[in-house]
């Protein structure tokens, strides 16, 4: 067992981990988070994105050890203490990006990532860079809307 | 996936020793590695982790080369491989983005899966592949599906691509992947043309010598009219026939012959 500590949504935490306990695992079972969702544990579907030291990564393809000394973001640091949603969350729930829930987290985190490098995406740009996150309810042109209704610009897309 | 140590050396000699011994395994980004180890596939008992080595990671460019550090990520060379664009653009269109800020593009190298995208550009560009014993050139590298000439605990710190007077990659992409179906990289230098295909070929990443014969002799797509690849050998899967992947390789190298300009 390794003793690892990382700064998750700028809260310092520390446990005992495997080498193979993925950062995925560490987040939900050893920390309780378990907004971060496991949905295909193959990197394909993209629900268990979080950010580490700023990037966007695929939790459930990243080992907690490597994520040691790390600054980590999840879903539950978006909102606000008072259960204020972010602005990108927010969004999502006015422009109905969401069905079941469950790619949801995943779509955030990856939100923000792109809306950090790019704040304000073509629609085009949205749809490429969320290539890595699958939703399987909402055929995606309410999370596109959500994205460039966070993004502050018209949310009219052009495929209907 | 089964029980491993874990070493994170911050320096190529003890990345180097650290891999000594029966059943250790370098770890890039781990974006193939980690599957595999899921899958059980692959159970080394000792990882050791590169990405904490400051020594390879990075890109750099002067005097015609772009030098990228084994540890690199395909997002950081899409950032900062500006002075070769075509293969700035290979590295931002490999998996997706959360893929890109692991994967790395010695990690790419050395697994040298045959549908990859990275193997295409050092073998058409003529890369060398820097490890921490020698220099290799990309021709004498790859050696069949998931083989090159790496020998036991050697690692790729650096990738030096000489930057071709005009280059290309076109993609078929196999979606679900997002591995390339089939991938066409086309280099033109001084030289001559270099073609080299990717996910085509059962024997892996390789060289399409007539393509490149006729393309140094009139760089157009239409000198490549007539030319045609051969079905045999090719990778036959459920995503497509090897009449199929062949009759792509030539589609693609027109594409990318028409793009490079």
């Amino acid at each position: 067992m390794t003793e690892v500590s990382m700064t998750v949504n700028g809260v310092s935490v520390g446990g005992s981990v495997e080498g193979r306990t993925l950062l995925s695992s560490f987040l939900r079972e050893q920390l309780g988070l378990t907004g971060t969702h496991v949905g295909c544990d193959t990197s394909q579907c993209g629900a268990c994105v979080v950010h580490v030291n700023g990037d966007a990564v695929k939790s459930c393809t990243i080992l907690a050890v490597e994520a040691n000394g790390a600054e980590v973001a999840t879903i539950e640091g978006q909102a606000a203490e008072d259960g204020t949603l972010s602005v990108v969350q927010q969004a999502f729930q006015d422009h109905h990006g969401l069905q079941c829930g469950f790619c949801t987290p995943g779509m955030v985190m990856s939100t923000l990532a792109l809306l950090k490098d790019n704040p304000k995406p073509s629609e085009a740009e949205v749809r490429k860079y969320l290539e890595g996150n699958i939703c399987r309810c909402t055929g995606y042109h309410n999370i596109v809307r959500a994205i460039m209704a966070a993004s502050g610009q018209d949310v009219a897309i052009a495929a209907e | 996936m089964y029980e491993f140590e874990f070493e994170t050396p911050a320096t190529v000699a003890d990345a180097v020793a650290a891999l000594q011994g029966d059943e250790a395994q370098a770890l890039g980004g781990g974006q193939t590695l980690l599957p595999t180890m899921k899958q059980r596939l692959a159970s080394p008992s000792r990882l050791v982790s590169l990405s904490g080595i400051a020594e390879m990671s990075g890109v750099s460019a002067d005097a015609g080369t772009v030098s990228i550090g084994g540890a690199t990520t395909h997002g950081a060379v899409a950032a900062g491989a500006g002075a070769y664009p075509a293969l700035a653009d290979l590295a931002g269109h490999i998996g997706d983005p959360a893929v890109r800020n692991r994967g790395t593009i010695g990690g790419s190298l050395a697994n040298n899966d045959p549908s990859a995208d990275y193997p295409a550009a050092a073998l058409a560009s003529g890369a060398t592949i820097v490890t921490n014993a020698r220099e290799i050139a990309a021709d004498d590298f790859f050696d069949g599906m998931f083989g090159t000439a790496l020998n036991e605990g050697e690692i790729i710190t650096r990738v030096n691509f000489p930057v071709p007077e005009a280059a290309n990659y076109q993609k078929f992409l196999q979606p679900a992947s997002r591995f390339a179906l089939v991938g066409v990289f086309v280099a033109r230098t001084s030289d001559g043309v270099r073609v080299a295909v990717t996910g085509a070929s059962e024997t892996g990443v390789h060289r399409w010598s007539e393509a490149e014969a006729a393309l140094s002799a009139n760089f157009s797509a239409s000198a490549l009219e007539g030319l045609a690849v051969d079905a045999d050998g090719m990778i036959s899967d459920l995503h497509g026939s090897g009449a199929y992947r062949a009759h792509l390789v030539a589609v693609l190298t027109k594409r990318a012959v028409m793009a490079a300009g």
